[in-house]
């Protein structure tokens, strides 16, 4: 792969080519002097930059006379033409009318329409091998155009281009509307933001105190940020968003829950089908390698970080002077969360993080039930490793105590690990509830005040004996505010 | 009592109210008149008069209180005068069978005032002779030397806002009187109506402590008469007390020791032979205050005066549903819109019959007596106690876990039940609005059900 190293805004005052040329040169073993200094904002060497890309970047190995070979590259929705797919030829030509299929779906298509991007789309009749453009085939779906997906002619069928591996989510939320009446503006939000985004996956999902919604995957905590805010900025969506949880495996070693799963190996998505340890010979979490870049000042502290978040150290380099390259293996769901945020706000912004999937490894997790006065709350059943479980538990315990309204005995908010109970706390009993004085005036407020809390009882919940409002499990569940 | 009639008001205070009583203190025999019982929820009601100026604010207060400017007592007198006659007129009540002068600081009205209003009623309606009229007081010095005439005016009943035996305490609260002179004050009461004064005394205050308030309490039961009234101070927004609080000038008690207070203090007036008969008020020698009583036996009362509440069918004007009312705040306005209608009534919201219903249940749970069966059926003669709250799984962990009580004389609260009524009342609100909906609807039905018969006859 060629590569032109390009260092651009070179006209700040503390710009310093030379030191991140040589930073490039350590990092990536690229000379210094291959280095286009440029300042876009002021138009210097760009067309340094547009020589160097005809000089020393090759032609696209591809030759015409090969049966036709496309990489879908990119897709989009057009309510009247259907999927757009951007395609770059490896072999080939193709033009309209030909029946081209889908390596990864084994579909088969005509070819409506087709053309280059210049970069608006300029439709033509045929395109050739070492061409991008793009290719309109009456697919419906944008899944059916994936990202990585090889395309060929019908009679000519083709080995399908390397590294193509399906978008795999790794962050994973659970969204649910505010209120069921809100399920079906909900769901058309969803799907329209998809159609244009075919890497989030889209599961049904039901959680008993939240109702009907979704557990949405996407590529990462960014990617599920950025939905969320368009969400709710085009769609008008309001979502209770709840923390997002990673796809946990497990062997089971029941061969009569293989048999119903069909496979030994099974991911567990929703924590209340966790299997139990006695048909299970590990528990598997995935894992990611994760690489730290920071100013050494950082160091020490962010260090720390890692160990907390059970990262494990695999490689630590000085690339110059002042800073440190560090890589962790993580287990995926210790930085799900927040461990970006951190990690900028421990190094003032300097440090930078960027992980890669990892596979799977064994890992002692736990099933950890919310008990109220001794009955389980079954929204509340969180997968979580057992060194994580006292904090975690802890911390909905303390959230539930918030949320939970006084009653006329004591309510005892308990973490357990089976009958084990790891964390609790206590909502002390009333011991008087009543209106001093009723007069006059007062029997008016008190009565609209009584009428209120009439009201809110009819929409609370009853576990055990303890009354739950609605919220209380949002609360507990949603993720923390920044 | 004789004394009391030889000091009858002047003409107007005409035939006796259609009951029989007897000669033991205040006692009122609810007798044979059962059959007039329904009746008798629109032809009577009891009268409540405000009195809105003080000379200081208590730092805990809000209620509808002003220091006046300028005096406006004459004023005032008058418009009070025909507020009453006007309110009394709508109500078409023929008797009033209480009246409570409150405030404000009601005893810093001329005696004068008092009389005036009282002819007033008698002019409308009866007013019997052993009605009930109570005045609030005020026990400072100047207080004191006005109770003799208060009391020839035709008070018969004084309520004493002692409220603390601290002397800081009433520093504190913003109190214009020491504890001496609330004990004289109570003293001289007793001279003028024996077995008829009411001592007004709050806990929960600032720097009180369990130990404290049992103290004072032993203090007071020595001197009081035969009624209490034990208020828990409550933190109202927009009170100078509040801000106090908020900005950590000030510290109250724990919800605990609060808690504590009361139950202790029950305890102890008990044990000195006050028995509770409601929320906040205890009373021996069967003192109870009709007035208030009548207010949580749901029956009507007439609010007059700036800020005054009401509740009675306006049977002038051709009414049939009961009214929540609600006379102008603001005195001066106040005594213009009665100088231009007659009277300044600013809010009238109609009850429908389940609000009704909840009013009764709300405030008549508030007594240790609780609603008895004949009670509920003036005001639901079709769904009876049982009906409403017997089938309802939550009335019945209720009533296993022995907070309330449900049985052939009616329902209440137990001991243990009234000190956390409000947390009881939400559950017996929803049951009674579904059973009367549900009453409701099948009526609809069944109404519907007899047209179409009757149609296709």
């Amino acid at each position: 792969m060629a590569i032109v190293p390009v260092i651009n805004k070179i006209d700040l005052k503390n710009a310093d080519p030379e030191r991140v040329e040589s930073q490039i040169e350590k990092v990536f073993d690229i000379p210094c002097e291959e280095c286009i200094r440029i300042s876009a904002k002021l138009g210097i060497n760009i067309e340094e930059v547009l020589r160097a890309v005809v000089e020393r970047i090759p032609p696209p190995a591809a030759s015409i006379d090969e049966p036709f070979k496309a990489l879908v590259f990119d897709s989009t929705f057009d309510h009247y033409r259907g999927v757009v797919a951007n395609i770059a030829l490896f072999g080939g030509r193709v033009k309209k009318g030909d029946k081209i299929v889908s390596a990864y779906l084994g579909k088969t298509y005509e070819v409506n329409e087709l053309g280059l991007l210049r970069p608006a789309e300029h439709p033509t009749q045929k395109l050739f091998a070492g061409q991008v453009g793009y290719i309109i085939a009456g697919m419906k779906d944008v899944k059916e155009a994936q990202i990585g997906d090889t395309l060929y002619l019908q009679e000519h069928p083709v080995e399908t281009l390397p590294g193509f591996k399906p978008a795999k989510a790794m962050v994973f939320a659970g969204m649910y509307p505010m209120d069921q009446s809100e399920y079906p503006a909900l769901r058309s939000a969803i799907e329209r933001l998809t159609l244009n985004d075919s890497s989030v996956t889209v599961q049904r999902d039901s959680s008993m105190a939240l109702g009907a919604g979704w557990r949405l995957g996407f590529l990462g905590l960014l990617h599920m940020e950025v939905f969320n805010q368009r969400l709710e900025q085009e769609y008008n969506a309001s979502v209770i968003v709840t923390a997002p949880t990673v796809p946990y495996k497990a062997v089971l070693s029941s061969p009569k829950l293989i048999k119903e799963h069909g496979s030994e190996e099974i991911t567990v998505v929703n924590p209340s089908l966790f299997p139990d340890r006695a048909v299970v010979s590990e528990y598997l979490e995935p894992m990611v390698l994760g690489t730290i870049l920071t100013p050494d000042s950082y160091t020490g502290k962010i260090m720390t970080l890692a160990l907390n978040r059970r990262g494990i150290q695999q490689n630590m380099v000085y690339i110059d002077d002042q800073r440190v390259m560090m890589k962790y293996l993580f287990p995926l769901n210790e930085i799900v969360v927040d461990f970006y945020d951190l990690l900028k706000s421990m190094s003032s912004g300097y440090a930078s993080f960027d992980y890669e999937n990892a596979g799977y490894q064994a890992a002692d997790l736990i099933k950890m039930n919310i008990l109220l006065n001794g009955e389980p709350v079954e929204e509340l059943i969180t997968i979580v490793h057992r060194e994580r479980a006292y904090n975690m538990g802890k911390a909905m315990c303390e959230r539930l105590k918030d949320s939970i309204p006084r009653q006329m005995f004591e309510v005892a908010i308990q973490a357990a690990i089976g009958s084990k109970v790891i964390a609790r706390e206590t909502i002390k009993a009333f011991r008087k509830n009543v209106l001093a004085k009723c007069y006059g005036g007062d029997i008016t407020r008190k009565m609209k005040l009584l009428k209120r809390q009439a009201e809110g009882k009819k929409r609370m919940r009853r576990i055990g004996n303890v009354e739950v409002p609605k919220d209380a499990f949002i609360n507990v569940l949603k993720r923390k505010e920044k | 009592m004789i004394r009391m009639m030889r000091h009858a008001l002047h003409a107007g205070r005409g035939a006796l109210c259609l009951r029989s009583f007897s000669e033991t203190r205040g006692e009122v025999i609810e007798d044979v008149l059962q059959r007039t019982d329904s009746a008798r929820l629109t032809n009577e009601a009891s009268l409540y008069v405000h009195w809105p100026y003080c000379l200081r604010r208590c730092s805990y207060c809000n209620f509808n209180k002003y220091i006046p400017r300028e005096n406006n007592d004459h004023m005032m007198t008058e418009c009070l005068q025909r507020e009453t006659e006007t309110l009394l007129q709508l109500s078409q009540v023929s008797c009033i069978t209480s009246v409570f002068f409150g405030g404000g600081t009601p005893s810093l009205a001329h005696p004068s005032t008092i009389a005036a209003v009282l002819e007033t009623v008698s002019r409308q309606a009866n007013l019997s002779d052993t009605a009930e009229v109570t005045l609030e007081v005020n026990p400072t010095p100047v207080g004191r030397s006005k109770l003799e005439d208060f009391f020839h005016a035709g008070v018969n009943r004084f309520s004493i806002g002692v409220q603390s035996l601290q002397d800081e305490d009433l520093k504190v609260l913003g109190r214009d009187h020491s504890p001496q002179q609330a004990l004289l004050t109570v003293a001289e009461a007793r001279r003028l109506c024996p077995g008829r004064v009411s001592v007004d005394v709050m806990f929960g205050r600032p720097k009180q402590s369990v130990e404290s308030w049992e103290n004072e309490l032993s203090e007071l039961l020595r001197v009081c008469d035969d009624h209490v009234s034990l208020y828990q101070l409550t933190l109202e927004r927009g009170t100078q007390l509040f801000k106090q609080v908020l900005e950590g000038e000030v510290t109250l008690p724990t919800e605990e020791e609060t808690a504590e207070m009361y139950l202790c203090a029950r305890k102890t007036l008990h044990q000195h032979g006050l028995l509770q008969y409601e929320v906040s008020n205890f009373a021996r020698q069967n003192a109870v205050s009709h007035h208030n009583r009548s207010y949580w036996k749901g029956t009507q009362y007439i609010g007059v005066g700036p800020g005054a509440h009401g509740r009675f069918v306006p049977v002038g004007e051709g009414g049939v549903l009961r009214e929540a009312r609600t006379q102008t705040l603001e005195p001066d306005i106040w005594m213009r819109e009665v100088q231009q209608k007659g009277h300044a009534t600013r809010r009238r919201i109609q009850l429908s019959h389940l609000e009704l219903l909840e009013e009764v249940l709300v405030m008549g749970m508030r007594m240790t007596e609780g609603i008895d069966h004949k009670h509920w059926e003036l005001f639901s003669p079709q769904l009876g106690l049982h009906e409403v709250f017997g089938t309802s799984s939550d009335v019945q962990e209720l009533l296993q876990r022995g907070q309330l009580i449900l049985d052939e004389r009616g329902l209440r609260c137990s001991w243990e039940g009234l000190a956390l009524l409000d947390s009881l009342l939400p559950a017996l609100l929803v049951e009674l609005e579904r059973r009367v909906s549900l009453r409701l609807q099948e009526d609809e039905h069944a109404k519907g059900q007899t047209n179409r018969t009757s149609n296709t006859r």
